[in-house]
């Protein structure tokens, strides 16, 4: 019933507007076409200003506003280098863009047809198109070129001592491997995948690297300033890696391992009372359209100090013994043998990730 | 009326442009229903098929927004009526994330290609082009027609996808493989994604036709003394547009057979490493490359952008000028960096993939030749505020559409400097940030430029006017609309907000801005009912309408208005005008404007 008034409303005042308009179309031919337009124009060259005035207050109004809800401080070293970036870019197009709006809306007004007026026959000026070739292309260069410097930074190599965390997206969650205590990733095989068995990952267990591999899902750890480098899969279609506090983000592909480094530099609890938000949590956002699970694919990058890391990973129990409980022998031990065939296999993963970077 | 006359048959126009044209308006004869109105050959005609395809397709398109925006500003409300209309897509009056996906593909899709595409250069390339460079008609009126059917035939097929059981295409309209690629891992890309190839395929040969056919006739069929640099900025405009359309759409077409080959062919282009949890399957194939398809998909993806402002820029350069009483500023300057942005466009299309994994050398190169294009891009801005400037300025609807698409266009470019910049492109990249973007500087910058248009030229398409009154609510509602719909959105961006997301409220960082989806929500409803509104003035207007009694009604120096005020097949009655002079000389030794048809005297001064 309530739909039916809405459609009936709507339409009603869809009816008044076109009986105004028509109307208005009657009144302009007894008026006089010229006098009809001449009051159109002026009711129009009014509305250019009241236009740039209430935009300029709504532009203003709307910052106030919003500005509080942009997540607050950086949480990466990275994060802060792009936000440093945004400001200068915003500061640089903020000029242009005022500039710019305030002369088009006010030319409009002030232009406005009048009858003592005659335009100004100004076809081309060259030095004005120098003018306003080169100012652009100087700040261009500018942004350019602090862009690349942070660019470069960003995806430069992450530091020796890293934290390495395997990232694994899959409709719809995420799968965050570590390499255990040798530090190395065990060889995977996709087509060993069976989550039925516990091998999410499809982990080659002939390969003694994967028996102290520990594999986790939708939350992972990382130690509060240590730089974290993550290696990221997918199992079947994009996916992307968001870390919107972090400002950090990288797709998944299939087939395709990519890695992105940051440092963090705020544990979760310490964002928690900077926020003032008890429920604060660092978000991972899947950011490539993955099928319809693709809002709820949720992960979480639990920030905490060196200790509780140390603690947290103690706690867990590798893929390996989780699989085969019944063998139970710490991994370790018998990775050490055959242990220069895994690496040399993860060597290869690395520049293989880093070729199709 | 005298000006009724209805020339000829296609078929000795196309045939006899040169050679008589004194026969022409000589004998008219009646022309059957099916050959002047579905089957026609006139440019003319073939225009408002277009344009009125294309609005169906608008209305349809917007529909999907409202419909998507309805979940996204109210995700925990249920409206009945939805599975009245929509059946299980909508069960318990919500809209279930295999339709929103479908809505959200399907909205980009129909947008970009079938009206900013199909419908503004099909528009006012086919209506501008003969009329504007003073030919009776395209060079060939048949593979123009074949083009208009091709884009009907194209439009057939999307339109039946949305009515398959599993759902039309659900992976975004840039249909990404693997999601595009397998069915198991999305509805959407079952029976609905080979009936968008399809669509697309019929969709690029009737683009490839229409380009040759655009590009033949400004290039070849320009009426004598009209040179290349007196040609108005729309016809350059176009010109470009389809040289850019020639050249990328086939590379969008090879991928996607590409893709059809990975779908029905089990080859592994862009396949490997696939493990499908829904059937808890591994796929077969290894080495291909996902981001293959991608460098084939932005090939033609960021030349298509300027395949749709183009024209905008082009339409609106013409309306300023004509409106401010004054020349375009800088004509040559506006011509150079129409092709800059051109070449341009081909070397820029990676910055949508900087966080693919792209080699980061590679994104550097990228960032510099994108940040390039802000140049022509600055040049044209202030070419056209100069315009504005000492003019004496009259604001029909079409003129304040064409001065909102400036402003839109500094806006949504501007922030084009953020995205394009890979550093900040990491923050901001699948964010609502460049949803606002995308959306101000070619959504709904390119619609103004085309509502420039179709206000500034409809009395020459129909004869009438638009009403005036409701053409100035249109503007207006339209362009506060606009602003606060994608404004905001900025913020939400800026906040990593992701897009595609049918619900946020799962997420700690961005259910904050529930109040404000809400808002947005409630201005595009309102912002799609003005554009109804105009649906119906325009209608409304071809049956109704004020009648143009004055051949020249806004004292316009181009060629087409010295055509009849209702032209028949053939444009002009007796012979073509000879050109003697550029396209804008408007206030030129006092005088209003001064006609490209008119010799120069020897006494005028020269600019």
């Amino acid at each position: 019933m309530a739909n039916f008034f809405i459609i009936l409303l709507l339409l009603l005042g869809f009816l008044i507007t076109f009986q105004i308009a028509k109307a208005s179309e009657y009144v302009a031919v007894l008026k006089g076409e010229k006098k009809a337009f001449e009051q159109q124009n002026k009711v129009n060259g009014f509305l250019m200003i009241m236009f740039l005035v209430f935009g300029l207050i709504g532009v203003y109004w709307c910052n106030e506003l919003l500005k509080g809800k942009i997540l607050g401080v950086a949480a990466s070293q990275h994060g802060q280098a792009i936000d440093k970036m945004l400001y200068i870019t915003l500061a640089i197009t903020g000029v242009v863009f005022f500039l710019t709006q305030i002369i088009l809306f006010w030319f409009a007004y002030k232009y406005q047809y009048s009858e003592k007026r005659k335009a100004f026959y100004f076809p081309h000026d060259n030095r004005l198109e120098v003018v306003w070739t080169v100012i652009p292309a100087i700040a261009l260069t500018v942004l350019v070129g602090f862009g690349l410097i942070y660019w470069f930074r960003i995806t430069g190599d992450a530091p020796a001592d890293a934290l390495q965390v395997e990232v694994t997206g899959k409709q719809f969650g995420w799968i965050f491997r570590y390499p255990g205590n040798d530090g190395v990733f065990g060889k995977k095989y996709f087509k060993n995948i069976d989550d039925g068995a516990n091998n999410s990952l499809g982990l080659i267990w002939e390969d003694p690297a994967t028996h102290d591999d520990i594999v986790v899902n939708q939350e992972m750890y990382v130690v509060v300033n240590r730089p974290v480098k993550l290696i990221i899969n997918s199992r079947d279609v994009i996916h992307d890696v968001g870390l919107p506090h972090f400002r950090m983000k990288m797709d998944a592909v299939p087939g395709t391992p990519t890695t992105l480094w940051f440092t963090p530099l705020y544990t979760t609890e310490e964002m928690k009372k900077m926020n003032n938000n008890p429920e604060f949590e660092y978000e991972i956002s899947c950011d490539q359209m993955c099928g319809s699970g693709h809002y709820t694919m949720k992960g979480i990058v639990n920030v905490v100090s060196p200790e509780e890391f140390i603690l947290w990973k103690a706690k867990q129990q590798s893929n390996y013994s989780q699989v085969f409980p019944a063998q139970g022998a710490p991994a370790a031990k018998d990775s050490t043998k055959p242990a220069s065939v895994s690496t040399s296999q993860t060597k290869d993963e690395v520049a293989k990730a880093s070729l199709n970077h | 009326m005298s000006n009724d006359v209805s020339l000829h048959g296609h078929s000795e126009v196309a045939a006899s442009h040169n050679a008589h044209h004194e026969e022409h308006g000589v004998h008219h004869h009646k022309e059957a229903f099916i050959t002047k109105y579905v089957f026609s050959q006139d440019h003319k005609m073939i225009c408002k098929q277009f344009i009125i395809t294309g609005m169906i397709w608008a209305i349809l398109g917007g529909l999907m927004s409202v419909l998507f925006r309805l979940q996204l500003g109210y995700p925990d409300t249920s409206f009945p009526i939805l599975e009245d209309i929509f059946g299980k897509w909508a069960q318990g009056g919500k809209i279930k994330p295999e339709f929103y996906y479908a809505l959200v593909t399907m909205h980009g899709t129909v947008l970009v290609f079938f009206v900013l595409t199909g419908g503004l250069s099909g528009t006012f390339a086919n209506f501008l082009i003969p009329l504007q460079v003073g030919a009776r008609d395209m060079a060939s009126p048949f593979l123009n027609m074949l083009s208009y059917w091709f884009f009907f035939m194209a439009s057939v097929v999307i339109l039946s996808s949305l009515f398959v059981q599993t759902g039309p295409a659900s992976g975004g309209w840039t249909v990404y493989p693997p999601l595009s690629a397998l069915g198991d891992a999305s509805q959407g890309s079952k029976a609905g994604i080979d009936l968008w190839i399809t669509g697309m395929a019929l969709f690029v040969v009737s683009s490839l036709l229409g380009g040759l056919n655009y590009i033949t006739t400004i290039l070849n069929m320009r009426t004598k003394g009209m040179s290349m640099t007196r040609l108005p900025l729309t016809i350059w405009a176009i010109l470009f547009t389809a040289i850019l359309g020639v050249l990328s759409f086939p590379v969008l077409l090879s991928g996607l057979i590409l893709l059809l080959f990975d779908r029905h062919a089990g080859t592994s282009f862009y396949l490997s490493d696939i493990f499908i949890s829904s059937t808890q399957k591994a796929l077969p194939n290894e080495g291909g490359s996902a981001i293959l398809f991608q460098h084939l998909f932005w090939f033609l993806g960021h030349p298509e952008v300027y395949i749709i402002i183009l024209p905008a820029m082009g339409l609106v350069s013409e309306v300023l000028s004509v409106n401010s009483r004054k020349p375009v500023f800088g004509y040559m300057a506006m011509v150079g960096s129409l092709f800059a942005i051109t070449i341009l466009a081909f070397l820029v299309w990676a910055h949508h993939m900087f966080i693919t994994g792209l080699n980061p050398f590679l994104g550097s190169v990228f960032v510099l030749l994108t940040l390039l294009i802000a140049v022509p891009s600055a040049i044209k801005v202030f070419n056209w505020l100069t315009t504005l400037w000492k003019g004496n300025i009259r604001f029909t609807p079409a003129m304040l559409f064409a001065i909102g698409f400036v402003s839109l266009f500094i806006s949504g470019g501007l922030t084009g400097i953020f995205l394009g910049n890979s550093t900040l492109d990491i923050a901001l990249h699948d964010t609502y940030f460049v949803v606002a973007h995308f959306h101000i500087v070619m959504g709904v910058s390119a619609f103004f430029g085309m509502f420039a248009g179709v206000y500034h030229w409809f009395p020459k398409m129909y004869g009438r006017y638009l009403n005036n009154t409701m053409g100035y609510i249109h503007f207006w509602v339209t362009l506060i609309g606009a602003y606060l719909i994608f404004w905001p959105m900025h913020y939400e961006g800026l906040a990593g907000m992701p897009r595609r997301y049918m619900d946020y409220s799962g997420w700690v960082s961005f259910r904050q801005f529930g109040d404000l989806n809400r808002f947005i929500s409630t201005v595009a409803m309102v912002v799609f009912a003005v554009q109804l509104m105009f649906v119906f003035n325009f209608f409304y207007s071809i049956f109704k309408g004020r009648r143009v009694t004055n051949q020249n009604p806004w004292g316009a120096a181009t060629m087409e208005w010295t055509t009849p005020i209702r032209p028949g097949h053939g444009n002009w009655p007796g012979e073509i005008p000879e050109v003697h002079r550029w396209a804008y000389d408007y206030a030129k030794d006092g005088r209003e404007f001064i006609p490209q048809t008119e010799p120069v005297s020897g006494n005028e001064s020269k600019h």
